[in-house]
């Protein structure tokens, strides 16, 4: 079987994804500002034979505030959400991030941009890529002389 | 005349979190708002349906519950994790200003919504001045 590429790497996305999971082990999230932020939101990518999954938690945002595009071996997940501020109000606390956000995500590896696939529910964004041909394991059958 | 403290009859605060379930819990991320007339609190709570939550007020303490479904397999191997998925769970203590039989819930898109109103004696009232 033909060995997929690994995601490319950002040093500093990584370190903040490590800070991410170290949050993630003491049961908390970890806090965001959405304005102009590479990690919001957070993303979990798999995959399987034939697709790409990159799923995203952007709870707040209404479906016609999210916007998917592909270019290349790169995928862009933008959005915002709304704003709710007013004379009478004050925050006691603050901690959900509101505004625009933008996230560049490097996909493993080649897919079909007419196949891409985006549901939204619940606050959860789910986009399945699938991959194209040439990406597929194929095996190798091995001759003998 | 006595004095109320208003600020603390209508704060809601933090309670120790209690951890007896299996699994993950997290804590989600809130806002909260105060308006003449109640406390607003928005909890993001994504991945949780209207059927999952659970939102309990008992002898001043609320507390907020979303149950969360896997939705990957348990053995998936992820290419990048930078989340995990599991249920919320927070609790707050609630001051005595909050009308506790007026409390409204919604859940949309993943945020769960709280009306907690204020009792009507710490609303502000606006008093009329009769001509003489």
């Amino acid at each position: 079987m033909l060995r997929r590429n690994s995601l490319l790497w950002n040093p500093l996305d990584d370190l903040q994804r490590q800070m991410g999971r170290l949050f993630d082990d003491l049961g908390f999230r970890v806090a965001t500002e959405l304005g102009g932020a590479a990690t919001f939101p957070a993303i979990n990518v798999w995959e399987d034979q034939q697709s790409v999954m990159i799923e995203a938690e952007v709870p707040g945002v209404r479906r016609e505030d999210v916007e998917i595009t592909t270019a290349g071996d790169e995928l862009v997940i933008k959005g915002s959400r709304e704003r709710h501020d007013g004379a009478e109000r004050t925050y006691q606390r603050r901690e959900r991030g509101v505004g625009e956000f933008s996230r560049v995500v490097t996909l493993p590896c080649r897919v079909d941009p007419e196949h891409v696939d985006a549901t939204l529910r619940d606050g959860v964004l789910t986009v399945r890529l699938t991959k194209s041909p040439e990406a597929l394991p194929r095996k190798i059958t091995v001759r003998t002389n | 005349m006595t004095t109320h403290d208003n600020n603390n009859a209508c704060c809601a605060q933090d309670v120790k979190p209690e951890r007896v379930q299996a699994g993950r819990t997290y804590v989600p991320f809130v806002d909260i708002v105060e308006t003449p007339e109640e406390l607003l609190l928005l909890a993001d709570m994504p991945g949780v349906s209207s059927e999952g939550v659970d939102v309990r007020y008992e002898r001043g303490e609320l507390t907020i519950r979303g149950t969360v479904k896997p939705r990957q397999e348990a053995g998936t191997r992820y290419l990048r994790r930078e989340y995990g998925v599991g249920d919320f769970h927070r609790a707050f203590t609630i001051g005595e200003g909050i009308d506790a039989e007026k409390i409204e819930a919604e859940l949309k898109d993943g945020v769960l919504t709280l009306h907690l109103p204020k009792v009507r004696a710490l609303r502000p009232r606006k008093i009329a001045v009769k001509p003489t």
